[in-house]
């Protein structure tokens, strides 16, 4: 019961999110930019699923400056997002990388799409193929009796 | 003494529900009526227990009684009122009784309004979901008591924490429940079906309104939950793809695509398995909600009673509902296959093209969800799944199938025209076409998605109007014949395109308030103004305010454009004494093109300036009242007096499909 | 074949439900350090009051196996784990460096020391951050065993008790000893 009662205060002291302060923000409106999206795609760690943009953590506002440091310092966004994953692995991406982890992730989507739509179209195949079956060929009774049919038809 | 016959009610519902799940069932094996019969009352008096315990723990809420453990943990003498009751769910063991109490609720209608059912069918429904019911109570009685005593008797409660104290969040749960719980109607219908080896028309049309009542409330819930993120967390965000969201959005998915299965049923007599298999997934995802909310295997903003043990008892009883009744599926399945003539291009071909989509959005959700467990339960280490991914990969199955969407109503049932139907969509063309040079022209080189968004929205707007139109043969007949065509038209198909309007509208929302909202934080000194989207912001200042049981700051913005007053926003920041909490409370001014949405944040000491958030959110309105419309339309549909009267006997079968089709 | 379809569904729900009894005993919040057996990261922190002008940076690290310490005044299960860190001190078995991560107040790390006793060997100042980050830190106390190469060869996350002292900690110090 402990435990669950700590989760709960975590869980809710993560919720009112002030999130990126003024003082925080860089002058230059191109890098501050950058910034806002390399931080929408960093989870803070401490946090449950939020990205550092949006949390008001204390260790989620040092990473925002670190960001932005690290960008005023000449990074480029990669060097900047590899920098966070080498110290806190890809559990900091909220997009996580391809890569032979995520493979299942990111190709899962495609192949279930395939399978769904392939049992789709066997549902489609036999649905029209039992109702469009060629009749059975004619008797040669019948083909006498239908030649007799089409003679009187034309005499 | 209250408090203890709370918890005697409870544990009497746990003997009826389990004479409830098993008379009735052999009774329907022999054919014994007087065996079915008991059904009937046994669902009634389970509903009087549980709802005995419920009030008796509610009792315990609003005298705030401490000398129970339940009720000291979660609530505190000087809660509002409201909050006292909304308290009573507000926890682990409260919203379990909550949950057995609506599923009780859902069990008795049936039993005191199905009387057109046939008696072995609804025997067995009952018997199910009294076997759902007789798990849960033991879950509650064994882990999860809410009548426990504490001695001695706290003085006050702890539970006074102020984001719980808010209206929004106070009804989400009860709404996602009576949405989860709904679904055990279909579900149980769907396991008598499988013990019978028979889906028919009738089936799916007694299936459908609690499916439609089920989608309904949950459809509520999830706008509660969307609607209290947007106003309380203070930047106007309103959908997380986290866990917990995920967990109510799929049974809304499958949910969704259940609807639309069990039309194809009624009107076609064909995709039955599926239909039956679609009752079981969305119900074992609305108990996979209730599972991942309380293991804790997955972190979340909301995980709100992460409890192992819990977590492992209702993953059994899991085990038991969702594997046995698709074990039973994988036996008796094959029997319900339809025959006949299945074109793609028709109605129900449209239909099952909605059911395709909507089941992989539903799949690769869980995939996402489910896929940092997958990963560390096979050593690939810890990962995240977040928005970036779920936005890739959900957005490009909604767009075909919002598109198809305005197209499927225009064919035919059998064999539909689809040439014919784009024809007559020419008006949703040339709207879109306008939509998309109007929405460029406003927001030139703004997101490609914003424009897909609002062309999207357009086609389905439009095309719904297309049809309706068509249906009422408008304008090529005199207004008077259409008139009288729309007083004859049946309120399902009224029901339906209230529905899709509803849709389009909260996809133009979502489109807005993604797409092109705007946003300005910075350090305001009284008097200075601040333009956001076309809007000047002028911070008039702030002061100390002091509510009942808080104090903190309050701020007030005058915003204007061109000059006019448009509206006044005084944000609050908040401290609540008791539990040093700071909360945001947002203002906001909702005009039609988008929100005005204005945060006050801390005080620089030095230069006495404020930190303001200010924010445009364009739309972000349409998100919520489409989503209020959609549940119109699904009431409007369950209001259709065929559902209620004419539920037919099988007898009368054929006549009844003629009529309809 | 065709019958194989239907039993899909319930092949799939019980490798998910497997994955859902395997996660019980999985903590979703444990993070993996990615630092074990990589060079201490470069910091370089000032000293906080009271302790002389010498502050603690990676430099200071190789020649001698050693714990580096995340604490905080403000840390309640620091405080926890403090006494036995005054113990290890006592014994003399290890160095103790500490990290003094996200003080608002900078005389908050110094009083504290004063009060509850001060077992640190460096301590380094973190207002800002950045060598827990480095540190791939997300909550304190955390510890990090160095050897002397300088490089990290375990993390221990949460407060340290006797168990955890004797079962993990001082076997990798001795260990690491003998190397």
């Amino acid at each position: 019961m402990r435990t669950a009662t700590v989760a709960l205060l975590l869980a809710l002291a993560a919720l009112p999110a002030a999130a990126v302060e003024p003082a925080e923000m860089l002058a230059d409106p191109a890098l501050e930019a950058r910034a806002r999206e390399i931080s929408k795609g960093l989870r803070c760690v401490v946090c449950q699923n939020q990205s550092i943009d949006d949390s008001n953590a204390e260790l989620a506002q040092a990473m925002r400056v670190l960001v932005r440091e690290r960008l005023v310092a000449g990074d480029s966004d990669e060097a900047v997002v590899d920098y966070l994953v080498s110290r806190y692995g890809d559990f900091v991406l909220l997009k996580p990388r391809f890569q032979s982890t995520t493979l299942v992730l990111w190709l899962g989507p495609a192949v279930i799409l395939t399978l769904a739509a392939a049992v789709a179209v066997a549902f489609y195949r036999r649905r029209t193929a039992t109702t469009r079956q060629p009749p059975p060929p004619l008797s040669d009774e019948e083909q006498r009796r239908l030649r007799a049919l089409l003679d009187d038809g034309s005499g | 003494m209250i408090v203890e016959s709370g918890h005697f009610a409870l544990v009497l519902a746990l003997f009826v529900a389990v004479v409830q799940a098993t008379v009735p069932l052999i009774g329907a094996q022999r054919g014994d009526a007087a065996w079915m019969a008991v059904a009937r009352p046994a669902a009634l008096a389970q509903v009087f227990l549980v709802a005995v315990a419920f009030a008796c723990l509610t009792y315990a809420y609003v005298t705030s009684d401490f000398s129970v453990l339940n009720v000291a943990r979660n609530s505190h003498s000087a809660k509002p009122l409201i909050y006292k009751i909304s308290g009573v769910w507000g926890n682990h063991e409260g919203s379990m009784v909550l949950w057995v109490l609506i599923l009780a609720v859902f069990g008795s209608a049936v039993a005191a309004f199905g009387g057109n059912l046939p008696p072995g069918l609804r025997a067995r429904a009952l018997a199910v979901q009294a076997m759902i019911a007789a798990g849960f109570l033991m879950f509650i009685l064994f882990t999860s008591n809410p009548f426990e005593r504490l001695v001695p008797p706290a003085v006050d409660g702890q539970g006074l924490n102020p984001l719980l104290q808010d209206p929004g969040l106070a009804f989400h749960p009860p709404f996602l429940y009576l949405g989860y719980v709904g679904f055990s109607m279909a579900f149980s219908f769907a396991i008598a079906a499988l013990i019978e080896g028979r889906v028919d028309a009738a089936w799916a049309r007694w299936v459908r309104p609690w499916t439609l009542a089920a989608w309904a409330f949950l459809t509520i819930g999830i706008g509660l939950g969307s609607w209290w993120a947007y106003y309380e967390l203070g930047w106007g965000g309103w959908w997380f793809w986290d866990p917990v969201e995920n967990a109510s959005f799929m049974p809304w998915l499958a949910g969704t695509a259940l609807l639309h299965s069990s039309i194809v049923v009624e009107k076609r007599d064909t995709m039955r398995a599926w239909t039956v298999l679609l009752a079981i997934v969305t119900f074992t995802l609305s108990l996979l909600g209730t599972f991942l909310v309380r293991s804790g295997v997955l972190t979340s903003v909301h995980a709100f009673a992460t409890d192992p043990e819990r977590g492992l008892f209702i993953l059994i009883l899991m085990i038991i509902v969702s594997g046995g009744s698709l074990a039973l599926f994988a036996w008796r399945g094959p029997s319900l296959r339809g025959a006949g003539l299945f074109q793609p291009v028709s109605r129900e071909g449209s239909l099952l093209l909605n059911n395709l989509l909507m089941t992989v959005a539903t799949a690769v959700v869980l995939l996402g969800t489910l896929y940092p467990l997958f990963a560390d339960a096979v050593g690939a280490g810890k990962v995240s799944v977040g928005a970036p991914f779920f936005n890739i990969v959900f957005i490009p199955l909604m767009v075909p199938m919002i598109a198809a969407m305005a197209v499927g109503p225009l064919l035919s049932w059998k064999r539909g025209d689809l040439g014919g139907a784009m024809t007559r969509l020419w008006a949703a063309g040339v709207a879109v076409l306008a939509a998309a040079a109007v929405t460029w022209w406003v927001h030139e080189g703004g997101p490609l998605l914003g424009l897909v968004g609002i062309a999207l929205a357009t086609w389905l707007a439009v095309g719904t109007l297309v049809e309706l139109a068509e249906r009422l043969r408008l304008f090529r007949e005199p207004l008077a014949d259409s008139l009288r065509r729309a007083a004859r038209q049946p309120r399902a198909a009224w029901g339906m395109s209230v529905a899709h309007m509803g849709l389009a509208i909260a996809v133009a929302g979502m489109t807005g308030a993604g797409a092109w909202k705007v946003e300005s934080i910075q350090a305001m000194q009284p008097g200075e103004t601040v333009t956001v989207s076309g809007y000047d912001f002028t911070f008039e200042g702030a002061g100390p305010i002091i509510g009942p049981n808080y104090m903190g700051v309050g701020g007030t913005f005058t915003v204007r454009r061109g000059g006019d007053v448009v509206a006044v926003l005084r944000p609050e920041k908040r401290t609540y004494p008791v539990r040093n909490m700071p909360t945001t409370e947002a203002a906001i001014h909702t005009l039609f093109t988008g929100d005005l949405y204005a945060v006050i944040g801390d005080r620089d000491e030095d230069t006495g300036a404020y930190v303001t958030r200010l924010y445009f959110n364009p739309l972000v309105a349409w998100m919520w009242g489409g989503g209020l419309i959609m549940v119109a339309g699904g009431a409007l549909s369950l209001s259709d007096r065929r559902f209620r009267v004419g539920a037919p006997a099988r007898r009368r079968r054929p006549a009844a499909a003629a009529a309809s089709a | 074949m065709k019958r194989l379809i239907y039993v899909a569904p319930l092949a799939v729900f019980l490798v998910i439900a497997a994955f859902f009894y395997k996660g019980f005993d999985l903590n979703p919040r444990a993070l993996p350090s990615m630092l074990t057996g990589q060079p201490v990261p470069p910091f370089d922190l000032p000293p906080i009051k009271g302790r002389g002008d010498k502050g603690f940076a990676d430099t200071d690290l190789p020649g001698e196996v050693s714990l580096v310490n995340v604490f905080g005044s403000w840390c309640v299960a620091c405080q926890v784990e403090h006494p036995f860190l005054m113990g290890l001190k006592e014994r003399g078995l290890v160095p103790i460096h500490g990290i003094d991560w996200k003080e608002t107040d900078p005389d908050a790390g110094p009083r504290w020391l004063k009060r509850f006793g001060d077992p640190y060997t460096l301590v380094g100042a973190d207002p800002d951050s950045r060598a827990a980050i480095a540190f791939g830190v997300t909550g304190a106390p955390e510890t990090f065993v160095v050897d002397r190469a300088g490089i990290v060869r375990y993390k221990h996350v949460g407060p340290i008790d006797a168990e955890d002292w004797e079962d993990t900690l001082w076997p990798v110090i001795r260990e690491l000893r003998k190397e």
